[in-house]
Parts: structure tokens; C-alpha cells; sequence
């Protein structure tokens, strides 16, 4: 019988290679599959039923947090505590965290980190195999400052619009506030009916805005988008600081050199004539020096200048900024526009818009991040550092896991062009459009915009940045179409105080 | 027992004592994990399992040195390391509040499962001695797998009639049925295997046994079918049937009882596929388990076995991590999927070969054994754990359809862990006397006395002492079945 025995031993031997095979088969072959399956609440549960780490803003105070609940999902994810207007604050850094599916903001694009899957964790997660212990997600520090923050949500008020702060040396974003927002702590609902609802009420929630004509026209940006790097807007009159700058960088021109600054500039290749706002002169002798056309936002000068630039030059400051590019900060921001360079086939780059774009408008788009970006560059000696919104990731034994090292983006002109900028950005603030943004005993420098919006009512914004001597605080603020063609609603009027606030806050340490 | 009294120079056991306290420790690691990842702290109850696991190892281990010294050493820290890793589990589930799952009455169950088993090792002292209860075994087999259809006794439940109720306990008679069906098998087959053997007619190259002689294998058959129709248990039926065929060609040698059997349970289950509706379904949920219209209902559980699986993956989600409130009996018919999901692919095929080393070693000592009885009684007793492995996992991974069986040493449930210790008993003392060093050169029993039960028992006496002499001449006058194996074997065994 031994013979059948060691026989039997080899079918036995069979027998067990195919439990071997068709385990292995489901654990490896097939598991992709299996857990995608749609009918699989696994996934879906282990995903949501994390210990998220925290988000938390610079000093500690937690904007995100997960707190342990008696239910499938075992956490739920709360922002500011619960507390509906602090959430709001924040929102545009969070996003949401929703069970229904949609994740947004830093608790998508950090979620890596949050959920405690990034590779650098790869150790805590060995510890975790090995203790048994469920793993947990690392806390993800902002640079966000909860002063400035704060002063910038206040500051903007009810208006719709938005509002960026970014440390200029560093690149570090110091504030990020998008208005109208969103409490989002009912998005993040266990009760997925209530947080579907919830979360299609506020993103079909276009906020009405003001239009030329005064019928009624709504925002293409809903309380969901973070409008400072998610949302473009025509950039108005700050754009002459890109146009100043071509012109300082590649053409020889200084704050001093004297423009042509006509009455009334007739755009090359048509008969539409452009004037000054208001219709008012720039200078009886249709000449100025570049400080003043800008110290004044002179039209006629900067259309003028910019087709003397040319497309080429024009083009290529706005590419060397990076602004055909989008950035994660870790959230993506959306590209601007310009005249031929991302339209394609359709997009007009014809002498006339190349002059229009002089003055920011025509097909000109940007994020109020890129316009800020302007500032810090001009700020930062012509380098412009690269914005971040992580200033650090500790495990959940608060362990570092990783810091952002501040790092060069651009560098889109040189230190003498970005002084001779800084001279003409300081003359707005203390003699030209910008007054409202001085502050007592600080130099500040910006550039005011009234940017046509048709045919909704003009955007207004301004941009600066503070000490001249010594930046620490690089600032744009829009106010969506809250223009009213007026002289009392000019970003000069509404915006600038805005800022001025914002860097108060920043400066003020 | 011995005239030459071997135990003087007995082993130790000190490789058995040191594997046991590393299949304690996984055990006890295993628990310890599922406090710290549930409850951020020692599960309650730890050092109450813990103590008794160990005590009832070394009691057991203890016995073995007293009363089997020679019994294999590898064997009981392997069940050991299953049942103390399923404790880890069952515990996790009842920490987990899962229904059903009750982490202090599995370890009443292995408790008395190890009691029973050092009871067996104390009364049995001799395998042989079972012989003469080949068909009292028969009878008691046949009575164990009829109970649950008696009105009144058996119920059912979740489609399957293998329950008996007596007062509050519930018992799974086919579980204790199988360890007697070996027996039965074993003393029948030892009687009549030259009859089986070379009897017959040839036909298409296989040697085809008489009719008269397909008396026993028919009667096991319609057991076999009365199970699968009666109590609608595809798996035991395969259990019963299989272990048969498989001792009839162990005994046998021959390919032709094989193709016999398998033709007629074949032939059985298509039967009762075309008749019986839940027999079809059973075949639908396997072919088809991830059908929208079956998942929801007939194929929920074995879906969301293969969804816990494939969510373990490679490493496992851990101790603790896993989600084994979603999978229907996830501490009894389906832990295998449970520790998939906690301890993955490399933990489940870990498990595999310890299985795989029992049965080895079973088979191994079947091999060593002197007695034909032991022979077939260790090989049927090793192949039926296979057997029952097979129909269990294979069940579960979407091999086999999915029956109602349970993993050994693991599934919390009383009859399972009971009979399989007694399994494991057998299976030690027989082991025993394999390994034991025999006095005389020849393979037989003389220096050990002839119990005299077997004469008592009326069989005729073919595999006990001088085995080896009768099997030399039955097959040298067999001569073409002798296989060269065999041959070496005879000879080997007088040279001993």
C-alpha cells in the first residue's frame, strides 16, 4: 500500500496547489478587479473610514479634523469644529470631504497624506503592518496665517471676489479667501441623501453680479470655486506692470523715459479708438514719463506701449512668468490667457489685441494668484518664488515627515528692471490711483485696475505688496463685476483698502 | 507495553515543546494585535486564552510524552498554531460585536476537543484495537448521517439539513460520521482487498471489479446521495464519497475504482442538478457568482468572501482591519475569507502549508506503519482533512461550489473542532507506533502482543502481524499487479 499512499500524497499535493493557485488568484490576479467592483463597499469604506489627519493653519488652530463616530464610516470629517462661519473661511483651502464621492480641495490633493498613503509614509505603514495598529493619517500644516486670513475675509466684506497673500521671499501662500463661500460641513454628511443635496445646492449656486445694462447676469463661478486660483478674470489695468516691465526689460526703457501718451489711441489695423477712463487727457503734451503713465493709469500710454513691445516681447513676459502653466499648490490652478499663445487656431493675435492686452483687457485672463504672483516677483528682485499652501506633513506621532523648501519658479526680469517697477508701483500708492492703500509709516507699492467685464459691470482690483524696502507680504484683491464706471467704484476706491488691510495684517507680526 | 520497554530511551519531545511555544506566541501575537487595533489596549480576556491555549498544549504535549513518546512532533504544535490562530480571529469578530461570533465558546469547544483528544490517546492504545469495531463503526457512521433527517432532531438551516438539536446544543453529526466511516472503511477494505483487488474482468485496460463485490462501495454511494438530496450537503456528501474512493484505491491499487466512483458520483450530481432546484442554483452562484440579478441574494456571500479577499491582497489589511461584519458566518463557514482580508495572501497560504504539513505528515506515517489497518486507517484519516480542506476553500475561492463544510481547527463551531482533535489523536497514535523502533527485523508486531480483540472480532486477519509475509505472497501471486514499489517494499520490510 506504500505505493498508493505516496500516490494519494502526490494528489494531495495537486489538490492543495489549487487552492494555492485559485487563492492566489483572487488575492492577487483578480483583487484590482474585486475591489473596484462597484457592488464592493469595502473600498469605499475603508477610504472614508480613515483617521484622516488634521489640516491645520500656522499656529496649530485645526481648520479639518476627524472625529471618531459610531457608524460605518467610524470618522467623521469636520471643518472649524463645526463651526458653519469659521468653515466658511476656510473653505477654498479644505474643500470638502464628502461620502458621496466628490473630494475637493486640500482634502483631495493632500489626501495622500491625510489618509496616511503617501509613499514617504512608507514607514509608518510598516509599523502599522507589524503592531496590527489601523493606520492613520498625517496632519497636513498650511502656511495659511489666520490673521491675515481672517483680515482679508473680513475686509472683502459681501462683496463677490476673492483675495491672495503670499509671502514674496518664500512663495508661501498667507491667505487664500473666495467669496461668496461655503459651510463645508454638510457636504461632508454620513447622511449621503442630505450631502448630495446639500452639496448640488451650493455648486449650482451662481452668485448674481452686477452688469453694465442692469439686467440680470450671474457669476460662471460658483461658492465651491476657489476663485483666487480657480476662477479668470480680465486683469484690467494691473496688467500694466507686465507691460511696463517687457518694455523696462527688453526695450531699454526706464521709470524716467518719456511715452507718447495721447488723447485718444487708435488701435493698429482698425478705426476704433480707445480713450483714457472717464474720457479725461492724459497730459496736455500727449507725453509723460513711464512713472507717471502709470502712477496715473494712463490708457492711451500703456496701449501704446504695449504694440511697441511688440507680440514677441509681450508674449514672452507673459509665458516667463509661468502663467501658461498651471501650478499645484497642491491644488491645480488654472492657466491665464493671452493673445495667442493657448486659444489656439481661433485666438486673435492681431496687432489691435496685442495693443489692448497693454492695458489688460481684450482676451487677457488671469487668477488673482497670477496677478499676485506679479507683485511678489517685482517684490522678490525678479525672482518669483513658487506658491505653496503646505508648509509642512507630520505623521500621527507629529513626527516631520516632510517641509516645503521654499523654491525659484521664475525669474522673468532682472533686479534693476524689478527696482525700477518698485519706484513706479511706490508713485501709485503715494501720489497716483492707489491712495487707499497707504499705510502710516510703510511704504507700500501696488497698481489699481477697473477691468471691463462686459456685459457684466467691471471687476476691480489692486495688487501690492509691502514694505517697499523689505516685501513681506505680496496682495491682489478682485471684486467680481463690482464695478459701476464711476469714480467711487474704481479698484483705486474699493480695492486698494482692501489690500491695504490684508497687509496690515501680514506686516504686522 | 513493550517487552523491550523503549520508553527508556524515549524522546523528549523538546523539538515538539519548542514548536508549540512558537505556535503559542503567533496565537497570542495575534490577540495581542486585535486589542491594540480595536481597543488600544490587551483584549479583554487575553491572559484567560492565552493561559488556557498553553496549558491545554503542554497538558496534551505531556500526555504524548507519557503515552506516545515516539508520536510525531510536529503535528500538534501545527494544530496547535491554527487553533490559537483562529482564537486571534474569532476574538477579533466578538470584540467587533459581530453576531455569532463568541470568542469564550470557542475556547470551551478546543478545550474539550483537546480533553477528548488526550482522552482517546489514554484509552486507545493500540490503532488496532479499533479494528474489531469495523462495523459497529459502520453502523454508527450510517446512524450519525441519517440523524438530522429524523423529524424533530435535525433542522435546517440556511438551506442544509446537517444539524441535530439536543436540548440548547446543536451538533453537526457528519463531522464525527467521517472519523467513523475511516474506521469502517479501513477494517473492511483490510479484509477484503485482495477480493477487490484482483478479481474481475479487464476492460479498455482497466481492471473492472465483480459485481457482487460493489456491494459496500454501492451502500456508501447511496449514503452519499441520501446526504446530498436528503440534507441538500453537496459537501459532505463529496466528503464521504471521496475518502471512500480514495482508501479503496489505497488498499487497492487499482485506477478501475477510481474511474467507477468517480463516474457514479458524477453521474449522481447530474442527477440531482437536473432534478433538484438548489443544486442548480449552487451551480449558478459558482459559474456565475458576480451576476447583478445573484449578487444581492444567492451569491451575497460567497461575493463578498471573494470582495474580503481580494480587499487583503498581498499582506492583509491586519489584524483588526478588516471588514468581516459584511460576509454572512464570517468566524465559521467563511474564516478562510476573513483571514484573508486581516492577514492576505502570504498569511492564507501560510495556513495552506501547515495544513499541507498535517496531512504530509499524516500520509507519512500511514507509510510507516507496520499494519494494514493503521495504513489505511492514518491515509483515510490524512486524505479526508485534505479532502475536507479542499472542499472548503475550494468552495470559497470559486474551485468547487460552495457547500457548507468548515476549515479544521479554525471555524468556530463545536463538532468540527471536536471531531478533528479526535482526527488528530488517531493520528498521533498511530504515528506512534510508525515511528516507535521495532526490536524484531522483520515488519510485523512480534515484539508487541497480538490483541487479542482482533481474533475475538472474527475478521480475517490480513494486516496485522504477519502482514507482511501473507501481502509478499498475495502479490507475488498476483504478479503483474506487483508493482516494483511494493516488491521494494516487502523486501525492505523483511530486512528490517
Amino acid at each position: 500500500m506504500n505505493a498508493t499512499l505516496r500516490r494519494l500524497s502526490t494528489v494531495v499535493m495537486v489538490m492543495f496547489l489549487a487552492l494555492m493557485v485559485s487563492t492566489t488568484w483572487i488575492q492577487f490576479v483578480a483583487a484590482d478587479s474585486l475591489n473596484d467592483h462597484p457592488r464592493n463597499v469595502r473600498g469605499t469604506y475603508s477610504a472614508l473610514s480613515r483617521d484622516r489627519g488634521p489640516i491645520v493653519v500656522k499656529g496649530g488652530e485645526a481648520i479639518a479634523t476627524s472625529v471618531p463616530v459610531e457608524d460605518n464610516y467610524k470618522y467623521q470629517r469636520t471643518y472649524s469644529d463645526g463651526d458653519a462661519g469659521a468653515a466658511a473661511i476656510y473653505a477654498p483651502l479644505t474643500g470638502y470631504y464628502s461620502v458621496v464621492g466628490t473630494i475637493s480641495g486640500m482634502e483631495r490633493y493632500a489626501n495622500s497624506y491625510l489618509a496616511g498613503e503617501d509613499d514617504s509614509l512608507w514607514l509608518d505603514r510598516l509599523q502599522n503592518l507589524i503592531t496590527g495598529e489601523e493606520a492613520q493619517g498625517s496632519s497636513v500644516e498650511l502656511t495659511i496665517d489666520p490673521k491675515v486670513q481672517k483680515a482679508a475675509w473680513d475686509a472683502l466684506g459681501d462683496y463677490t471676489g476673492a483675495a491672495v497673500a503670499i509671502d514674496p521671499k518664500t512663495g508661501a501662500i498667507l491667505a487664500m479667501v473666495s467669496k461668496p463661500s461655503y459651510d463645508p460641513n454638510p457636504l461632508a454628511s454620513h447622511d449621503s441623501e442630505a450631502a448630495r443635496v446639500a452639496a448640488e445646492e451650493v455648486i449650482n449656486d451662481k452668485p448674481r453680479v452686477n452688469s453694465v445694462g442692469g439686467e440680470e447676469r450671474f457669476s460662471p463661478y460658483g461658492p465651491t470655486i476657489n476663485r483666487t486660483i480657480n476662477a479668470t478674470f480680465p486683469p484690467g489695468s494691473t496688467f500694466k506692470l507686465l507691460t511696463a516691465a517687457a518694455a523696462i526689460e527688453y526695450d531699454g526703457k526706464t521709470p524716467d523715459t518719456e511715452i507718447p501718451a495721447p488723447n485718444t489711441y487708435t488701435l493698429p489695423g482698425t478705426s476704433t479708438d480707445v480713450a483714457n477712463f472717464g474720457g479725461i487727457p492724459c497730459a496736455g503734451s500727449q507725453q509723460m514719463t513711464l512713472l507717471e503713465a502709470l502712477e496715473i493709469s494712463c490708457n492711451t500710454a500703456f496701449l501704446n506701449l504695449a504694440d511697441e513691445v511688440g507680440k514677441d516681447g509681450m508674449q514672452r513676459m507673459f509665458q516667463d512668468f509661468g502663467f501658461t502653466d498651471s501650478i499645484e499648490v497642491p491644488m491645480t490652478t488654472s492657466v491665464g490667457a493671452y493673445p495667442g499663445l493657448i486659444g489656439g487656431e481661433n485666438d486673435d493675435d492681431s496687432d489691435a489685441r496685442i495693443a489692448l492686452s497693454g492695458i489688460g483687457q481684450g482676451s487677457v485672463r488671469m487668477t488673482p494668484l497670477q496677478v499676485a504672483m506679479i507683485s511678489a516677483a517685482i517684490a522678490n528682485d525678479g525672482d518669483l518664488m513658487e506658491p505653496y499652501l503646505i508648509q509642512s506633513v507630520r505623521d500621527s506621532d507629529l513626527e516631520l515627515v516632510s517641509q516645503t523648501k521654499p523654491s525659484r519658479y521664475k525669474s522673468p526680469f532682472s533686479s534693476s528692471t524689478a527696482d525700477g517697477l518698485t519706484k513706479m508701483m511706490e508713485a501709485v500708492v503715494n501720489s497716483g490711483s492707489g491712495k487707499g492703500a497707504q499705510i502710516p509709516g510703510v511704504a507700500v507699492a501696488g497698481k489699481t485696475g477697473t477691468a471691463q467685464d462686459e456685459p457684466r459691470s467691471p471687476s476691480l482690483w489692486f495688487t501690492s505688496f509691502a514694505p517697499a524696502d523689505d516685501p513681506q507680504v505680496a496682495v491682489a484683491v478682485v471684486l467680481e463685476n463690482e464695478g459701476q464706471s464711476t469714480n467711487e467704484t474704481t479698484g483705486g476706491a474699493l480695492a486698494s483698502p482692501i489690500a491695504k488691510q490684508i497687509m496690515q495684517a501680514a506686516i504686522s507680526k | 507495553m513493550s517487552i523491550l520497554q523503549p520508553e527508556e530511551k524515549a524522546p523528549a519531545r523538546v523539538a515538539e515543546a519548542v514548536l508549540l511555544l512558537v505556535a503559542l506566541a503567533l496565537g497570542m501575537g495575534g490577540m495581542w494585535m486585535v486589542g491594540y487595533s480595536l481597543e488600544d489596549g490587551l483584549p479583554e480576556g487575553f491572559w484567560t486564552y492565552s493561559i488556557v491555549l498553553a496549558a491545554l498544549a503542554f497538558t496534551i504535549h505531556i500526555v504524548l510524552r507519557l503515552r506516545a513518546p515516539y508520536a510525531d512532533q510536529v503535528i500538534l504544535p501545527a494544530v496547535v498554531l491554527l487553533n490559537s490562530v483562529s482564537m486571534a480571529m474569532i476574538l477579533r469578530q466578538d470584540l467587533d460585536g459581530i453576531n455569532g461570533a463568541n470568542a469564550s465558546r470557542h475556547l470551551m469547544w478546543t478545550s474539550l476537543g483537546i480533553v477528548v483528544a488526550v482522552v482517546v490517546l489514554f484509552v486507545i492504545r493500540d490503532h488496532r484495537s479499533l479494528r474489531r469495531l469495523t462495523y459497529t463503526a459502520m453502523v454508527v457512521g450510517i446512524v450519525l448521517v441519517v440523524l438530522p433527517l429524523i423529524p424533530g432532531l435535525g433542522r435546517e438551516i440556511n438551506g442544509a439539513r446537517i444539524w441535530i438539536y439536543v436540548g440548547s446544543f446543536s451538533l453537526q453529526p457528519a463531522e464525527f460520521a467521517k472519523i467513523a466511516f475511516a474506521v469502517f472503511f479501513a477494517g473492511y477494505l483490510v479484509a477484503n482487498r485482495d477480493t477487490l483487488a484482483l478479481a474481475g474482468r479487464k476492460f479498455l485496460g482497466l481492471q473492472l471489479p465483480r459485481l457482487r463485490d460493489l456491494g459496500p462501495i454501492l451502500i456508501v454511494w447511496a449514503v452519499s446521495l441520501a446526504v446530498l438530496i436528503g440534507e441538500k450537503d453537496l459537501g459532505t456528501s463529496l466528503l464521504f464519497f471521496g475518502l471512500f474512493v480514495g482508501m479503496l484505491y489505497l488498499a487497492t491499487d487499482r485506477v478501475g475504482w477510481i474511474v467507477i466512483g468517480l463516474v457514479m458520483f458524477a453521474g449522481g450530481a447530474v442527477v440531482a442538478w437536473s432534478i433538484f432546484s438548489h443544486v442548480q442554483l449552487r451551480v449558478n452562484i459558482w459559474l456565475d457568482a458576480l451576476n447583478p440579478d445573484l449578487i444581492t441574494g444567492p451569491s451575497f456571500q460567497l461575493v463578498q468572501g471573494l470582495f474580503a479577499m481580494a480587499y487583503g491582497g498581498m499582506f492583509g489589511a491586519g489584524w483588526g482591519g478588516g471588514y468581516p461584519e459584511y460576509v454572512p458566518f464570517a468566524f465559521s463557514d467563511f474564516i478562510y475569507a476573513s483571514l484573508g482580508e486581516e492577514l492576505g495572501l502570504t498569511g492564507l497560504l501560510a495556513i495552506l502549508l501547515i495544513y499541507l504539513v498535517i496531512v504530509q505528515r499524516g500520509l507519512r506515517h500511514a507509510v510507516g506503519v507496520r499494519d494494514g489497518f493503521g495504513k489505511l486507517l492514518a491515509g483515510g484519516l490524512a486524505f479526508v482533512m485534505a479532502l475536507q480542506l479542499f472542499v472548503v476553500v475550494g468552495g470559497i475561492t470559486r474551485l468547487i461550489p460552495l457547500t457548507g463544510l468548515t476549515l479544521p481547527f479554525m471555524a468556530q463551531g463545536g463538532s468540527s473542532l471536536l471531531a478533528n482533535w479526535i482526527v488528530i489523536a488517531l493520528m498521533l497514535r498511530i504515528s506512534d507506533a510508525a515511528r516507535r523502533p521495532s526490536a524484531l527485523p522483520t515488519r510485523g508486531a512480534l515484539a508487541e502482543p497480538v490483541p487479542a480483540a482482533v481474533a475475538n472480532g472474527g475478521a480475517i486477519e490480513v494486516g496485522g502481524p504477519g502482514a507482511g509475509p501473507v501481502q509478499a505472497g498475495t502479490e507475488a501471486g498476483a504478479g503483474r499487479n506487483a508493482t516494483p514499489d511494493d516488491a521494494t517494499q516487502i523486501v525492505r520490510g523483511v530486512d528490517l
